[in-house]
């Protein structure tokens, strides 16, 4: 699925194969995959269940490596960094929001958020700052001391989400953000990522299965059997 | 330091685990840092030996005499610079329980073979100017509450007076410190002259002599020439180094170091099996949690320190605390209530006791951290 024009996409995806195995069992997620995605834009990935749609968002954010094919990201073809690098490479480039949030149960909100701060060189002060700013952009600066265990579900993934964006990232990488929410929490995070893609240019891309989240998207692409289209399969 | 809140809240997660743990491990190091004491109490100063002293005895037994007549012909030998002799008194004051050591000695010579006895210039003259002197450590003194002027009676289990009457009594003239930590300041020295008038028979009899040799290197040698000196008469002698004297004496026990050994090991081995297992199951409740920090950027080895860390955490605490409360033990005195004549953790235990931390932090911690670090993160986050 190949953007036509002159720039080049924040993101290009070539000819990717994945291939798990299990036990002696090859399993061929995605096959000859191709892919670009311009800065700026707000992705949705729809598919049925194992069509590949996290294995995709994966390569995309460097937390796996295709089996065959290209991933550039910002003009750097990520499948090719060793994992010290590549580990680099995502602290910088990459926010991730998960469906099940994924907070440390055991810090508070300001230190879940200030989380992939200790990897850059900020003083305490500076991580602090930067963490209660993120959190006050997800309007949660009021609960900056507690716990995820004291949060409802919208809040902890509202911090989820300020712990993506705390480092300024390139891309925000969203696995069914709203999957374990209930409708209005569900809104209030699409707002969320609906804003910061449109007032602060952030580069998104979400994978869902829900047509009421795809559709704040800029655009969708449903992809099956390995295969990406701009409309869904009968 | 930056991460160190990320390690301590872990370990916060499971406060009664991590507090059970830190217990075990605790009573572990503790039971080390005591037993060390006790092992160096029997092994009685054998650290601070002299080099340069050796300890002649007969060849059969200690408890064989020896001619106080030797004295002058070891002296003799090429190589001796001085010699003194000692004899096991082997009295009882007050009570069997009350274990010390009596030595009938010769002051000027004994002192001068032992510098790191301590004894001020004037009880020094008052013991030579008293025939029934004494003088005892501090130690012994402390234990009984003793002070100079008092008159120590000493029940006599081999040496009866002449008459036949056991009672000793003695007029305490001095309290002698130890120049180094691990001095015997435990015994109780009264005047050879006083001891060989006085007493019913073995007169011209001593118990072994200590020998000063001017060159350590040529202790040996020097060994072999005395023993030479007394081959084939009736008392043949078997000369060694001070240290291996005092080891052998300590053994007569038990070998004491290889019993508190062997029960630290298994010890620690059951203790290294429940951190051990600790740390396993620690990591591998939080697989997802660990998977999101690689996913944020927290490399393969990033990961692998952090519980490293843990587990060095928990042994440092654990351990620091049960040397700590080890030593507070110590310094509250040795469970016979002073029969134990240096009663203290040698550094070199200390020392050791760290490197034991450090072993338990990298045996317990490394396995688990070693599975973090191999973590795929796609495959953790679907778990």
């Amino acid at each position: 699925m190949t953007e036509q024009g002159n720039s080049s996409p924040l993101v290009a995806v070539r000819n990717v194969d994945k291939t798990f195995r299990r036990g002696s069992e090859e399993i061929h997620v995605l096959g000859g995959l191709d892919l670009d995605i311009p800065a700026g834009d707000f992705l949705a990935l729809m598919g049925p269940s194992g069509s590949g749609k996290s294995t995709l968002l994966n390569l995309i954010g460097g937390l796996d490596l295709p089996s065959q094919g290209s991933v550039e990201v910002v003009g750097e073809r990520i499948d090719q960094l060793s994992g010290r690098r590549l580990a680099a490479w995502r602290s910088r480039h990459v926010g991730l929001v998960f469906q099940f949030y994924n907070l440390m149960p055991v810090l508070s909100a300001q230190k879940n958020v200030e989380l992939p701060l200790l990897l850059t060189h900020l003083s305490r002060s500076e991580r602090r700052k930067r963490a209660a700013l993120a959190l006050e952009i997800v309007g949660l600066a009021h609960r900056a001391g507690h716990y995820p265990r004291t949060l409802s579900g919208g809040e902890q993934q509202r911090v989820g989400v300020a712990r993506a964006i705390v480092t300024d990232p390139t891309l925000l990488l969203c696995d069914e953000p709203t999957g374990d929410l209930d409708r209005k929490s569900g809104d209030e995070i699409l707002d969320l990522l609906q804003a910061l893609n449109r007032e602060q240019g952030k580069t998104i891309v979400m994978v869902t299965h829900d047509i009421h989240a795809a559709a704040r998207a800029s655009r969708t692409l449903y992809l099956n059997k390995g295969r990406l289209s701009t409309e869904p399969e009968e | 330091m930056r991460y160190l809140y990320l390690v301590w809240s872990n370990l916060k997660r499971k406060k009664l685990r991590t507090l059970l743990t830190l217990l075990s491990i605790t009573v572990a190091f503790m039971l080390f840092g005591y037993l060390a004491a006790i092992k160096q109490g029997f092994s009685q100063g054998i650290d601070v030996a002299g080099l340069d002293r050796l300890i002649v005895r007969d060849k059969i037994s200690i408890i064989q005499l020896l001619p106080e007549a030797y004295e002058s012909r070891i002296e003799q030998v090429e190589g001796v610079v001085d010699a003194v002799h000692q004899t096991w008194f082997g009295g009882v004051y007050q009570k069997p329980s009350n274990f010390f050591a009596q030595l009938p000695v010769e002051p000027e010579g004994y002192l001068a073979m032992y510098p790191e006895i301590l004894l001020s210039e004037a009880e020094f003259e008052a013991w030579k100017g008293t025939r029934s002197g004494a003088i005892a450590g501090r130690g012994l003194a402390d234990r009984f509450d003793w002070k100079v002027g008092d008159r120590i009676p000493i029940n006599a289990t081999i040496w009866p007076r002449e008459g036949g009457e056991r009672t000793w009594e003695f007029d305490l003239v001095g309290i002698y410190d130890g120049a180094e930590k691990g001095t015997d300041t435990s015994s109780f020295l009264f005047r050879y002259d006083f001891f060989e008038e006085s007493r019913q028979f073995g007169k011209g009899l001593v118990g072994w002599y200590t020998v000063r040799v001017a060159d350590p290197d040529r202790a040996a040698e020097i060994a072999a020439l005395i023993d030479a000196e007394f081959a084939n008469s009736p008392n043949e002698t078997k000369t060694e180094p001070e240290g291996a004297f005092l080891q052998g004496f300590a053994n007569q026990v038990g070998n004491i170091g290889f019993i508190m050994m062997a029960i630290v090991a298994a010890v620690f081995f059951t203790i290294l099996l429940v951190a051990g297992n600790t740390m396993a199951y620690a990591v591998r409740e939080r697989t997802s949690e660990l998977a999101v920090l690689k996913a944020i950027g927290f490399s393969d080895r990033g990961v692998f320190g952090l519980i490293l860390a843990e587990a060095l955490v928990i042994a440092g605490l654990g351990g620091v605390t049960g040397l700590l409360l080890a030593w507070l033990l110590v310094a509250m005195g040795d469970p016979t209530g002073g029969s134990i004549p240096v009663f203290y953790i040698p550094t070199r235990d200390l020392l050791l006791g760290l490197a034991l931390i450090a072993v338990m932090a990298l045996a317990t911690g490394t396995l688990p951290a070693l599975q973090a670090q191999r973590l795929r993160i796609a495959d953790a986050l679907r778990r």
